[in-house]
């Protein structure tokens, strides 16, 4: 049996259908999907045919390709992971929040701080080790340090990163224990200060270093954003410890997380703008199925929440419903990046494509 | 640690640490005489003790029936049927014989060498056959990012599984540049089911001096085993005598030590470009990148200290 080859495969066709070898794909990241040769515009339009508008005049990229079966491979990762990167980037916005909050006296915005992020990173470990193939081996995690692999430094810094949210978390329920452990009571509140320090220390890693770990891979779409998803996830994390904060919190009290609710939320679309510019082929997975749903829900989530701390700051229902919208919508930015990545990972055009654009301009990745 | 210790050419062996490794082993797969048979695939199968890989069932595509490699597959044999393609190059290969170049030695009336227009007689299609398998990259992604040190490199120069230590995170599925390594599934009771698992170059085979099943079984010495150095010049030979024939789309594939993953210990010899064999035409691993992806990391989580320190210091709630 001879099998067909893909539809987009110059091979297959038969010498009458007399195709150029190959169409140079232009640099534009959205080329209109059209099979036929009829240009078709994105908006709706006026009296039906819209020809012309640049973005239609970009052909769909030409590539070969094993009968369309992927090059590379996706990740094995399913719902386990966006949610490890979620938790664990919640945790060390709320780190933050936390030790802000001792410092200034706000009590209720560190108490739900440091008990949020120990219920987070928890969650987080939890994640983590279920999704392993084997999860009686986690602890082999800690069996090298090494630097070249993201997740190599992430279980470290958890393993300094957890005790200490623990301890900090743990210095909290001081108040609610029985009479006769008043005394290892004392030590634990007086740790509690110093434990949180110390996690708000290692916590802007805890939140930064998932992009990383997504970035340093074959996936096109991760690998593409590796410039500035930092910045993105960073962003993502201030948004939801925000919305934590806000939703936890007296009115009174949560004017910091609303601040850096905002922040986090301005961060993340400047930063979303600077990276699809800058991905090329691959920016098309941020836009379509899965993915482009989660991420476009995001956008509207995270911008209602924002709004909702801007304006909303003195209403507690008003505050509270942002602060789950920004948790929501943070959520779903993780899992939007994961479901894009993976479709990029499927489709063999978007590892092909720049691969042979630069071999065919003479410029190959070369170390010399 | 080497200046090109992530990128560019390095001999692995003595950069992992190993003093007085021997010269390095690899692959050199010369499609040009596959004749498709498959028993690389079989006699991995066969020595490593692999299971049978139905995950997505029987594909029923009769010449290529295991479609990719991934955990349960270390060898696959890939099968191109091609239609004369524009350039109108496609050249009578011959029956293919023992030894290549050998001069009508079981090539029956279809010789060799018989190309070019002027001849009219030209075949409308070709077949074009290939037995991939793991590049152990001089610069390996999935050894970069494995972070329970299961993966190592070994005296010879190859990437192996340890898969006693590997916890089955899966990182290095994703990290691979060729989509080779995959987490294995089946039932409970299948070998090494949760891990990930690829081609170890035969290391135990190796060890006692002899060389990869795979190696091994080929019975058209498609697939050579040696020392890497001298496999490249080979086929390097092997290119220029295929193109001095008329086979111009011939070429070599993973031996510039130059290139993204710094050659590759298993080399091809390959009568097309990469794409059409399943191949990234441009691999780099993704370790290059690195360095500035810390950078950035560090950037994004001093802007997030810096960020939340602000937000305390606006007015009073």
């Amino acid at each position: 049996m001879t099998t067909a080859a893909h539809s987009e495969n110059r091979f297959g066709q038969w010498p009458e259908d007399d195709r150029p070898r190959r169409r140079r794909m232009q640099q534009a990241t959205r080329a209109v999907r059209d099979a036929g040769g009829a240009l078709r515009g994105r908006r709706g339009g006026r009296g039906g045919r819209r020809r012309g508008g640049e973005q239609a005049m970009v052909p769909e990229a030409e590539f070969t390709s094993y009968y369309g079966k992927p090059v590379i491979k996706a990740s094995p990762w399913e719902k386990d992971i966006p949610a490890y990167l979620f938790t664990g980037g919640l945790a060390g916005g709320l780190s933050l929040l936390a030790a802000g909050a001792d410092l200034t006296g706000r009590n209720v915005l560190r108490r739900s701080g440091r008990i949020g992020a120990l219920t987070a990173i928890s969650a987080s470990t939890y994640f983590l080790i279920n999704d392993l193939g084997k999860p009686s081996r986690f602890v082999n995690m800690l069996r090298v340090f090494r630097p070249t692999s993201p997740m190599s430094m992430g279980s470290w810094l958890l393993a300094g990163y957890g005790p200490l949210a623990g301890l900090a978390a743990m210095a909290e329920l001081v108040p609610a224990l029985p009479a006769f452990l008043r005394g290892p009571g004392q030590l634990l509140g007086a740790l509690g200060r110093p434990a949180g320090l110390g996690a708000a220390a290692l916590a802007p890693g805890v939140a930064s270093y998932t992009a990383v770990l997504l970035g340093d891979t074959a996936t096109p779409a991760w690998h593409d954003a590796h410039r500035q998803l930092p910045f993105f996830f960073a962003g993502s994390a201030a948004g939801a410890a925000g919305g934590l904060g806000m939703l936890t919190s007296p009115t009174g009290q949560a004017g910091p997380a609303r601040r850096m609710a905002i922040g986090g939320v301005v961060l993340e679309m400047a930063t979303d703008q600077w990276m699809e510019s800058e991905m090329g082929l691959s920016a098309e997975t941020l836009h379509e199925g899965r993915a482009g749903r989660l991420l476009t829900t995001a956008k509207v989530l995270n911008a209602a929440g924002a709004l909702g701390a801007l304006v909303g700051g003195r209403s507690r229902v008003v505050s509270a419903l942002s602060g789950a919208a920004l948790l929501v919508g943070s959520a779903c930015t993780r899992f939007g990046i994961f479901e894009a990545g993976q479709a990029s990972a499927r489709d063999p055009k978007y590892t092909v494509v720049p691969q042979r654009e630069r071999l065919d301009a003479g410029q190959p990745v070369r170390a010399g | 640690m080497n200046r090109n210790s992530l990128f560019g050419p390095l001999d692995p062996a003595a950069d992992a640490g190993w003093d007085e490794a021997p010269k390095r082993k690899g692959f050199l797969t010369d499609t040009s005489v596959c004749i498709g048979c498959k028993a690389c695939e079989v006699a991995c199968k066969e020595w490593n003790a692999i299971p049978a890989d139905f995950s997505d069932g029987i594909t029923g595509n009769s010449y290529d029936n295991s479609e990719s490699l991934g955990a349960s597959t270390w060898r696959h044999v890939a099968f191109i049927e091609q239609t004369a393609t524009p350039r109108g190059s496609t050249v009578e290969l011959g029956m293919p014989g023992v030894r290549p170049g050998l001069e009508g030695v079981g090539s029956g009336a279809a010789g060799e060498g018989e190309v070019g227009e002027q001849d009219g007689e030209k075949p409308d299609f070709r077949w074009l056959m290939s037995s991939d398998v793991c590049k152990h990259c001089t610069h390996a992604a999935c050894l970069d990012v494995c972070p329970t040190g299961s993966l190592f490199r070994t005296e010879f120069g190859t990437v192996v599984v340890q898969d006693d230590i590997c916890n089955g995170c899966g990182y290095c599925v994703p990290a691979c540049p060729y989509g080779v390594i995959e987490r294995r599934t089946g039932d409970e009771g299948t070998k090494n089911v949760g891990i990930a698992q690829k081609c170890t170059l035969c290391y135990d085979r190796l060890g006692a001096g002899k060389t990869p099943a795979c190696a091994q079984a080929c019975p058209t010495e498609s697939i050579m085993f040696g020392d890497v150095d001298e496999l490249r010049e080979r086929g390097r030979a092997r290119v220029q005598e295929l193109q001095d024939r008329g086979i111009d789309t011939a070429r070599m594939y993973g031996d510039d030590p130059e290139d993204g993953v710094g050659g590759a210990g298993a080399m091809f010899l390959l009568l097309d470009e990469p794409e059409v064999y399943g191949l990234p035409p441009d691999p780099v691993v993704t370790t290059r990148d690195l360095p500035e992806m810390w950078k950035r990391a560090g950037m994004a989580a001093a802007g997030l200290l810096a960020g939340a320190a602000l937000s305390f210091l606006g007015g009073r709630s």
